[in-house]
């Protein structure tokens, strides 16, 4: 039988907990609930009053082909994104991990975007795709109007989707580093005892024992690039060119804030949490089954 | 020692000086920065500086969308500041609100003076009720104005601007022969091609009377000369007489005109401030009234810009304060001050006839810039070119703005994006009708 360490008196528990469950509440559950009552009303944006008009913002929502083109959008920007940065960082962390020269230097300086707000890179990629001035514009050389992402809206996605990659990539390659370093030497060394070559190594022996890590990974990044890429739509495009661009998240701020349409952003606020949570609940359900913790 | 009683002597002077001055504080919120910004912080120093009663603390809140979503959000903890500038078109937004202290019962009540009617009428109607009296200041105004290379006009045989869209079509397709690249530059801006646009042609952007007779307006522009407009537009991209030129693609329209690049600029007088800055000596340019289609008369253009609101909940010393603060902005000298360091009009006839008689017009860099006033008051306003009163407005220029990408891009033609704007703005203004049941506009 194992023993289990517990308090005797539960309130010396609960007044532990309690500052973390004040916070939760009050910067979670307390707007949660706001939102969730204006989802269900006609909020004015001064308080003037407000009706009930039950489930009216969500037919609304769910009526309008923009939105429902912005969840396809959210959808094909997170998984894009996350596919990007994931597998540019493991491949950078495999490199780190054997070694290589330099690696000293890279596993620090790896970790730099990271510090990087989002808006504040997504100003610096404005300038390197800029059509006319921008690194990008060497595109334009090759075939004129090749690429222009104030005007195609394929180039302007592609555009975020390379910011949010790029600031994605060190968060995920500390995590990969972390895990291959974690594998033991010996079976590393045992496989090349074997005469397992270094790609043989990496594919039978690394990305199995990472599995953990890659599954931790996929679910942040999924979840940050649903809700955190706000300020990189905002600075880089805008939403644009036409709607392009306008991720779930970014059509809550145009629709609330500049609109001053609380109610519907509100419902649209739901969705998306609600969308969020799914898609967690089906990462851990049929993902994680295939996922061998050691 | 010494440092000690320096130091009390500092102390005591402090507390002396902070009860002699018991000026009462209020606060102002605004939506400009950069250079604009600094200026309105001018006018606020200027009035601290004019007497010693009230002390208004001036704080910029990012562009007009962020200063009225900051102060919905202060309104709503009770930490609003008395005085928000609001963007023209925000006036429906704030009148409905019922947090509006309107600033003809402000004045009133504070025994103030003020002559209403010499406000200039393209812009006290834009922020009147339906008695004519004005809720809101008219503060920093503007109007649309077309800005031509003077230079570049030359060399095509030509001195004076175009007054019709034909004409124009016809410098554009001169100065592409004589080998300019860039006649014209173009963006979208629901504010020249749509607004400004329909009230120089009298053409209706919504029924009753562009929403000024209730609620329940619906917006129509897909079926106006706007539509027309629209369509010659894009033809004039397509043969390459027009270039697009936003900020996303490098220069912007105004930058590009100001660099020579591009002969023609769309934009509002107050840039003529900016513009001037920029060009130097490079070459000659001015400005001119829109151009209108042949067989159409033109009618006065409307205001753009912003005016000044206050809100409810404050204390009667913090309103007296913000009607002396009015009474100073309304005077001359705040006009000529106002019209100097920016490209803004006067609002007053007032004040414009106190800049005419002191000469501002005559050289430059001011002269031109009458021409704004000229636009302005071209016809008495009738009922279509009073100006915009429907709700949520921001929402359907974003709406126009976004449907125009999808015609540049080449995704729609001009009539079904038009289409799709439209019922799209009428689905934002059923949504505000009902938001504001049984409310109806002052």
């Amino acid at each position: 039988m194992q023993k289990r360490a517990y308090f005797k008196a539960n309130w010396l528990a609960y007044l532990f907990i309690a500052p973390q469950l004040l916070i939760i509440f009050v910067f979670f559950y307390w707007p949660a609930s706001q939102a969730m009552y204006w989802a269900f009303t006609l909020e004015q944006p001064f308080g003037g009053g407000n009706q009930w008009v039950g489930l009216d913002n969500f037919k609304a929502v769910f009526s309008d082909e923009t939105y429902w083109a912005s969840i396809w959008r959210s959808i094909v920007f997170a998984v894009l994104s996350t596919g990007l940065a994931m597998s540019i960082a493991l491949v950078l962390a495999l490199f780190a991990d054997r070694q290589l020269r330099g690696y000293r230097f890279f596993r620090v300086g790896m970790i730099w975007p990271y510090a990087i707000a989002a808006p504040a890179a997504a100003l610096a990629f404005r300038f390197l795709f800029n059509p006319q001035s921008g690194v990008f514009a060497y595109l334009n050389t090759l075939s004129p109007g090749l690429w222009n992402p104030a005007l195609s809206g394929v180039d302007a996605m592609t555009a975020i989707i390379i910011t949010q990659a790029w600031k994605q990539v060190s968060y995920s390659f500390i995590f990969f580093l972390a895990g291959l370093q974690s594998i033991p030497r010996s079976l590393i060394e045992a496989g090349s005892m074997d005469g397992a070559r270094v790609m043989r190594r990496m594919v039978d022996l690394q990305l199995p024992l990472l599995a953990p890590t890659i599954f931790f990974l996929l679910v942040i990044n999924m979840t940050d690039s649903f809700t955190d890429s706000f300020g990189i739509v905002d600075i880089l495009t805008e939403g644009g060119p036409a709607r392009a661009t306008e991720l779930m998240v970014y059509k809550i701020y145009v629709d609330g804030f500049q609109g001053l349409d609380y109610s519907g952003a509100a419902a649209q606020s739901l969705v998306l949490m609600g969308l969020v949570i799914l898609m967690t609940f089906f990462q851990f359900r049929f993902i994680e089954r295939r996922v061998h913790y050691t | 020692m010494q440092k000690t009683l320096i130091a009390s002597t500092l102390a005591l002077l402090a507390l002396t000086t902070s009860a002699m001055a018991e000026k009462v504080k209020f606060e102002y919120w605004y939506g400009l920065t950069g250079q604009l910004g600094d200026q309105v912080q001018a006018t606020c120093d200027r009035f601290n500086a004019s007497q010693d009663k009230y002390e208004i603390s001036c704080v910029s809140q990012g562009d007009y969308a962020t200063a009225l979503q900051n102060t919905i959000a202060a309104f709503r903890a009770k930490k609003h500041p008395t005085i928000v500038q609001g963007v023209e078109v925000s006036a429906p937004d704030l009148m409905l609100s019922g947090q509006v202290y309107p600033a003809y019962k402000l004045m009133e009540d504070h025994g103030i003076d003020i002559d209403w009617d010499s406000y200039f009428p393209g812009i006290a109607n834009y922020y009147a009720d339906s008695a004519g009296r004005l809720w809101s200041m008219p503060f920093n105004s503007s109007t649309a104005m077309m800005y031509w290379n003077v230079d570049a006009y030359k060399s095509i045989g030509r001195d004076e601007a175009p007054e019709t869209w034909e004409e124009y079509e016809q410098v554009l397709r001169e100065l592409k022969e004589a080998g300019s690249a860039c006649p014209a530059g173009y963006a979208p801006s629901s504010w020249v091609d749509l607004e400004q646009f329909s009230m120089v042609h009298g053409e209706p952007i919504a029924t009753k009377n562009n929403g000024y007779e209730g609620l329940d307006a619906e917006v129509v522009f897909n079926t106006t000369l706007h539509a027309k407009h629209m369509k010659n537009i894009k033809r004039w991209i397509d043969e390459g007489l027009l270039v697009i030129k936003t900020r996303e693609t490098g220069l912007s329209e105004r930058d590009a005109f100001a660099a020579g690049e591009c002969a023609h600029y769309f934009g509002s007088i107050a840039s003529h401030q900016a513009v001037t800055e920029q060009v130097g000596e490079g070459f000659l340019w001015d400005v001119a009234m829109l151009p209108v289609y042949e067989g159409t008369e033109r009618k006065n253009s409307v205001v753009g810009g912003a005016s000044l609101w206050t809100l409810s909940g404050k204390t009667e010393e913090q309103y007296r304060g913000a009607a002396e603060y009015f009474k100073f902005l309304a005077k001359p000298e705040s006009a000529e001050f106002w019209s100097t360091v920016t490209g803004y009009i006067p609002v007053t006839d007032e004040g414009f006839d106190y800049l005419v008689k002191k000469g501002f017009y005559d050289e430059r860099p001011y002269k031109g810039r009458e021409k704004a006033i000229e636009s302005l008051t071209y016809t008495p306003v009738t009922p279509l070119t009073r100006g915009i009163r429907l709700g949520n407005f921001v929402q359907i220029r974003a709406e126009w703005t976004s449907q125009m990408q999808a015609v540049l891009s080449g995704q729609k033609t001009p009539q079904e994006a038009l289409d799709d704007a439209v019922s799209r703005s009428n689905t934002i203004l059923r949504k505000f009708e009902r938001t504001y049941a049984g409310k109806t506009l002052p």
